[in-house]
């Protein structure tokens, strides 16, 4: 038994689109140095559900037959990306295809807008997620923090909203705060997820701690010195960041406060 | 039958398909899992073998792969 399991409080259940997911983090499934530590990592992280891609098959390659064989081993849900797709009709056409390949009607939207920063186009993004919806697609759209476009989004069906920390694996963690509090404050019903920019286990538990549903991450863990038991840790803060928002944080203060009771301290003079 | 130059996954090929179905047989050998795309639109499994190729045609042809 590890640490993880003698907690007295488990963090409540959290359903995306109608289902129900045990773990509040998402894992990417690249760039790991092993398929065998690929494997690890996501039974470390606990994760209920993985992303996964589509690419060029190379002439009579089996890396695709194998990859679906592992992930199928791992038993969990499958989250497709739209990775790469510069246009929303690359992401459109991508969607449909992974719908097929990995039966599933979840997607994650991803429509680049920049080479540099890896930010979505958000235009692309709406008018993606659009189509998609009214095609029956469950949309996981990957977006700025911009609350207009995520109204957007919820507007064209999005019950899920993933904004990014940071630019996709650059680690800096949560980029502007101020506007991720905002979007948690105007969308207490959304589901709303960090995805991409997560360097470090704290990043994630103050992504939890400002109430965001669920983190999704990659880089991080598949990068780590040891991403097993980075996958761990990241589990761990995941878990720790929830159970510190359901509990209620205490408000911030410019001032100290004495814990200790004032009543009674000894030499203590009355004016 | 005379082969038609098409462009697969990026790549000016040519082939004697002229289906989709065919193609994909020719390309990935067995019964590979693959999703495909002819011109930018995406063709379902069932519609491989009545979908016709002619020559200057764009296909993609994608398999599952590690992901962010």
């Amino acid at each position: 038994m590890n640490i993880r399991d003698q907690g007295l409080h488990a963090p409540k259940a959290l359903s995306l689109y109608g289902t129900a997911v045990e773990s509040r983090l998402l894992l990417g499934t690249a760039g790991y140095p092993s398929p065998a530590i690929l494997e690890d990592a996501v039974k470390a992280s606990g994760a209920s559900v993985v992303t996964v891609s589509l690419r060029r098959e190379a002439a009579g390659g089996k890396i695709g037959e194998r990859f679906l064989d592992l992930i199928r081993d791992l038993n969990v849900l499958v989250l497709p990306n739209t990775a790469g797709c510069r246009t929303a009709r690359e992401a459109i056409t991508t969607a449909q295809m992974a719908r097929e390949l990995f039966e599933t009607d979840w997607v994650k939207l991803e429509v680049i807008g920049n080479d540099d920063t890896l930010q979505p186009d958000v235009f692309g993004l709406v008018e993606a997620a659009t189509a998609l919806t009214a095609d029956g697609f469950k949309v996981f759209p990957y977006t700025t923090e911009d609350l207009s476009v995520a109204e957007r989004l919820q507007r064209a069906g999005c019950e899920v909203i993933m904004p990014w920390a940071a630019p996709i694996g650059s680690g800096r963690g949560l980029a502007n705060v101020s506007a991720l509090r905002s979007l948690r404050a105007y969308f207490p019903d959304v589901k709303l997820i960090i995805d991409a920019g997560i360097g470090a286990p704290s990043h994630a538990a103050m992504a939890m701690e400002l109430g965001y549903d669920a983190v999704l991450l990659n880089t991080a863990v598949a990068k780590a010195a040891n991403p097993v038991a980075m996958a761990d840790a990241f589990a761990l803060s995941i878990k720790a960041g929830r159970l510190g928002f359901e509990a209620g944080l205490m408000p911030a203060r410019d001032m100290a406060v004495p814990s200790t009771p004032v009543a009674g301290t000894p030499f203590f003079d009355i004016d | 039958m005379a082969k038609i130059e098409i462009l697969i996954n990026g790549r000016q090929t040519g082939t004697a398909a002229r289906t989709l179905e065919a193609l994909v047989k020719d390309h990935a050998a067995g019964d590979l899992r693959v999703a495909t795309a002819l011109n930018g639109h995406f063709v379902p499994v069932a519609r491989r073998a009545t979908t016709p190729i002619e020559a200057g045609d764009s296909v993609e042809i994608v398999s599952a792969r590690q992901g962010g």
